[in-house]
């Protein structure tokens, strides 16, 4: 892309301070998260890394924001948050949707709105698509760092087309910020509401056969030589949400071998509904409900990309992925988000051989401790 | 966990079995007559020990039980003193065996044991290659014994050379001794059996359970595959069948070893030629010692080796000569092993977090390998080579008993104990000494024919996978690595008793023994002798494998057996040829038939029928 498309988010004023106010993935590095947030930046890493993820470009923090300076955005979340009781409920929704309302409802400047909707335009062009189907996904700055995990606190829209419905939920993505959830949680925590920033991504959708997550440790006993990958037909969100019982396959990251596998009754999948062009939620055939949701041979290539995100971060990896159904096998595997798994990580854990030394006291020790039967 | 009580079991006899009792030796048996031993095994946990008989024993291979019995315990207990267990005690039900470690309950005795047991194991690692060559040499020195036995027949008149060199010994008595030989130097040959094996088993036990407890998923077959040698032995005689395909190829009469499955007709007709002639010279140089390979795991009478056998290698050397023709290189990839092997060992390592877990990992990993060669290779000393030779020097001892009628047939002496066989060997040379009619000749047939009918009936009964009460811990190394005695078998062994109707399972659980998904046609070959049935790419279901089936492995496309872990032979092999195995499924070959199209899935350890 390069400097070409690079200099699309900048106006005059900007080339001073140099702080984009949109840029693409591939623009960004691990390192941009204070511009464009985790998801974004991590995308960013992804992609130069090598590894395969649908294009798409982020407004900044920087475009965030300019975006909430101007209108009336900044003087209505002041006055609506100045003195709030967070733990008061009924406060707290009326403030919040209060806020939401407002911000939902505030075009973007003549500016911004140009700057998205021609990078809107560009990834349709790269895509070959018109109207091309994105997902548009809050990238909070704040999010994914130890010990304040707002994961999940923002909002993901999914299967959005034509630059008005883009434009409408990148300002939903940002109201999502305010949610009494949010707001509660900062309130708590001690995060100033004016500390915070936002980026929101926006993605070209995979048209997702089969989708789901994927850790590169083991979730349940931290053993860091398997990958374990949940998986549905269509959109993850199914598994993310945990509103089915995903397939569940452990793949030894040393080997690629499947080690285990169980295939569930899956009920219910999210797909893209053909005539509103929107996703929804629908009933798994019965027929399909326990058929394998991701073949051998995926699983295999799905692991490999696992582990060598991992080998790019150098540590365990929490990672969502897709297949994407319009393309052919072999090169239909994506991946859309990639973050350092922190269950396990963050846990100190001590040495399993305890004071042993040669292999002798180790023998010893063990025979004296025998194995637990029954 | 609840299992039946034993003596509840063993109360109720299968009808017309009635005094079997007879054919085992007497402290093999559940009493009741004795409170404080009924006690002691009420309170005991036995379990099947299925991995050595997946048969009732017969009363005559009874001896290598007993063998182990003796030696594996007196090294746990009198030897090494390992500290929390004594030994492995041993009952029989309708000829099943049971077992079960005995531990040493006492904290304090525990704690005494321990510097003698460093001292005594310590020495032992320490010494380990040094030690391990002094046992090469004993062992071959009691094998020479054992081939020289001589099993006389008596003559109606001594030779006269028993006066003029003043022996003073006659062919009874040297008859009786002689049998006494060959039994000792079975006994002797199991001492040796366990010199090295408990420590071999607890470095390998205790490197497993370090690299589980640091990646609790990693299936013990990738452990294995870190330690197990690329040069062992048991691999020998397959080799050794390469080689002579080669030689066949070279000399020009391929087509002559090729032209009929019949050894014989083939061994004939390589005599009329010259370059044949050749060619069974380096056939009989193979032989000494590397076709002395059983066709089976080489502990019952029934197994044959290839020697007893000449189709079955001639098979194998066939199948090569073939492969070489159609081009297919039929070398061992060593090298790929092997780099394999250290691709994997330097993965996990690279997982490990912290130092002192890789120190630990390199100690144990170190001492595994130093011991591991000879868990796998003592096999071939003792139960393929010593044992082979020694069934058929006990079929010598059987013809001249058949010979005085006190059996009917050869194979009719596995049916007696080796200490009845000496009585009615005390039977025989009296009765030839003084010229009258031996007693058993009315006696022992009989009783044969009615424990051939007891026999029978042990086979078709189920013989429990565990009873009496499961203890909390174990700590006998052999009982969790050979056995497999964990939570998991435990509950899996009482739901391999439910069933009732082998027709409707479509799904078995083994081992995994060897990664990868295959599906294909059945073929359940029950000995070595119809793996000549098995087409190319078919699925071999087998009680289980030895080192004498090996070229099966190069037509087959995934092994299932019934027996076995992830360090028996089907698994080992085919990791090496890279195709599924499942291992120790228990029943595949009584519920898989020939023809069934099936699953085979060697990462995970299950098999499906898909008919």
């Amino acid at each position: 892309m390069g400097s070409e498309t690079g200099m699309i988010g900048r106006t005059a004023a900007d080339r001073v301070n140099a702080a984009p106010l949109v840029c693409w993935f591939e623009e960004c590095r691990k390192e941009s998260t204070p511009l464009v947030g985790g998801k974004c930046s991590s995308l960013g890493e992804l992609i130069n890394a090598g590894v395969r993820v649908p294009p798409g470009f982020a407004l900044t923090t920087e475009g965030y924001r300019r975006f909430m300076t101007q209108g009336a955005n900044d003087r209505v979340v002041r006055s609506l948050l100045a003195g709030l009781d967070a733990r008061d409920p009924d406060a707290l929704a009326k403030a919040s949707t209060q806020i939401r309302a407002a911000i939902e409802a505030q075009p973007f400047s003549l500016e911004l709105e140009d700057l998205i909707a021609e990078c809107y335009r560009r990834l349709g062009v790269r895509c070959c698509v018109p109207a091309l189907p994105v997902a548009v996904r809050s990238s909070a700055t704040a999010e994914d760092m130890p010990g304040a995990s707002f994961a999940g606190q923002q909002d993901t829209y999914l299967w959005i087309r034509g630059v008005d419905d883009v434009l409408a939920h990148v300002r939903r993505c940002i109201s999502s910020l305010y949610t009494e959830r949010a707001i509660a949680y900062r309130a708590e925590r001690g995060f100033g509401d004016a500390e915070v920033a936002m980026s929101v991504g926006v993605q070209k959708m995979a048209n997702s056969f089969t989708a789901g997550v994927m850790f590169t440790i083991h979730p349940a006993n931290g053993d860091r030589s398997v990958i374990v990958i949940d998986s549905n037909f269509g959109f993850g969100e199914s598994v993310v949400s945990g509103e089915v019982t995903p397939d569940h396959f452990v793949v030894n990251k040393i080997t690629l071998d499947i080690i285990d596998r169980t295939i569930s009754q899956k009920q219910v999948c999210y797909t893209v509904d053909p005539v509103t062009q929107k996703s929804c939620a629908m009933e798994v055939p019965f027929e399909r409900q326990r058929v394998q949701s991701l073949i051998d041979d995926e699983i295999t290539q799905l692991a490999w990309m696992g582990k060598q995100i991992e080998k790019h971060y150098g540590c365990p990896m929490d990672i969502e992925w897709a297949v994407d159904k319009d393309l052919p096998s072999g090169g239909n595997i994506f991946i859309l988000q990639a973050r350092p798994e922190t269950v396990w990580s963050s846990r100190r854990q001590s040495a399993v051989s305890g004071s042993a030394g040669t292999a002798m006291d180790y023998i010893l020790s063990g025979m004296l401790a025998g194995k637990k039967v029954g | 966990m609840k299992f039946p009580v034993p003596h509840d079991i063993k109360a109720k006899a299968i009808p017309g079995t009635e005094g079997w009792e007879r054919m085992y030796p007497y402290q093999y048996q559940f009493v009741t007559d004795d409170p404080v031993r009924n006690r002691y095994e009420k309170d005991t946990f036995w379990f099947y020990d299925g991995l050595h008989y997946p048969e009732p024993l017969y009363p005559f291979d009874t001896i290598w039980d007993e063998a182990w019995y003796l030696a594996l315990s007196q090294y746990n207990n009198r030897i090494f003193m390992v500290p929390p267990v004594r030994g492995v005690d041993h009952r029989i039900i309708n000829g099943y065996v049971y077992i079960s470690p005995v531990p040493v309950k006492d904290p304090e005795e525990i704690g005494r044991r321990v510097p003698n047991f460093m001292e005594r194991a310590g020495y032992y690692y320490k010494n380990w290659d040094a030690l391990e060559a002094k046992w090469k040499v004993k062992m071959e020195a009691t094998i020479r014994e054992l081939e020289a036995v001589k099993i006389p027949r008596l003559q109606d008149m001594e030779d006269l050379r028993v006066v003029t060199d003043a022996i003073g010994e006659s062919h009874g008595y040297h008859l009786l001794k002689n049998y006494d030989d060959l039994i000792n130097l079975g006994i002797k040959c199991w001492q040796y059996h366990f010199e090295f094996l408990n420590l071999g088993y607890a470095a390998y036990v205790f490197f497993l359970d370090f690299v589980q407890k640091l990646f609790p998923s990693i299936p013990a077959q990738r452990v294995t595959q870190m330690i197990s040698g690329i040069d062992v032995i048991m691999y020998q005689p397959d080799e050794e069948l390469k080689k002579l395909a080669g030689k066949a190829i070279e000399l020009g009469v391929d087509s002559v070893v090729t032209f009929s499955p019949e050894w014989k007709e083939v061994e004939a007709a390589l005599k009329k030629l010259p370059k044949g002639v050749e060619w069974l010279k380096s056939l009989d140089l193979a032989r000494e010692p590397w076709f002395n390979i059983s066709t089976g795991t080489g502990w019952f009478h029934h197994d044959r080796s290839w020697n007893d056998q000449m189709n079955v290698p001639l098979s194998g050397i066939a199948t090569y000569i073939g492969k070489i023709k159609q081009g297919v290189s039929i070398a061992r990839p060593t090298e790929k092993v092997r780099a394999e092997r250290d691709r994997i060992t330097a993965e996990y390592r690279g997982l490990i977090e912290k130092e002192e877990d890789r120190k630990q990992f390199d100690e144990l990993l170190g001492c595994a390998k130093t011991v591991f060669p000879y868990v796998e290779n003592h096999l071939f000393y003792v139960e393929h080579w010593f044992h082979s030779v020694f069934w058929n020097k006990m079929r010598e001892v059987a013809a001249i008993m058949k010979e005085h009628g006190v059996i009917e047939d050869i194979e009719d002496v596995w049916l007696l104990r080796r200490d009845e066989i000496k009585t009615a060997l005390w039977d025989i040379v009296t009765a030839w000494a003084t010229g009258v009619t031996p007693r058993g000749t009315k006696t022992w047939p009989k009783e044969i024919a009615w424990r051939k009918g007891v026999m029978q009936k042990f086979k078709e009964w189920n013989a429990p996978p565990a009873i009496g009460t499961a203890p909390e811990l174990i700590q006998e190394p052999f009982t969790i690595v050979l056995w497999g005695v964990t939570n998991k078998s435990l509950a899996d062994w009482a739901s391999v008793q439910e069933v009732k109707d082998p027709g409707s399972i479509t799904e078995l659980k083994g081992f995994a023994g060897s990664p990868g998904v295959i599906e294909g046609k059945a073929r359940v070959c029950r000995t070595v002798g119809e793996v000549g049935q098995l087409q190319q790419g078919e699925i071999l279901v087998a009680p289980t494998t030895s080192p004498s089936w090996a070229p099966a492995f190069a037509k087959i496309g995934a092994c299932i057996t019934d027996v076995g872990g992830v360090m028996s032979h089907a698994a080992i092999v085919c990791r090496e040829y890279g195709m599924p195995a499942v291992v120790g499924t228990g029943h595949a070959t009584k519920i898989i038939k020939t023809g069934m199209r099936i699953r085979v899935d060697g990462s995970t350890g299950a098999v499906t029928i898909t008919r």
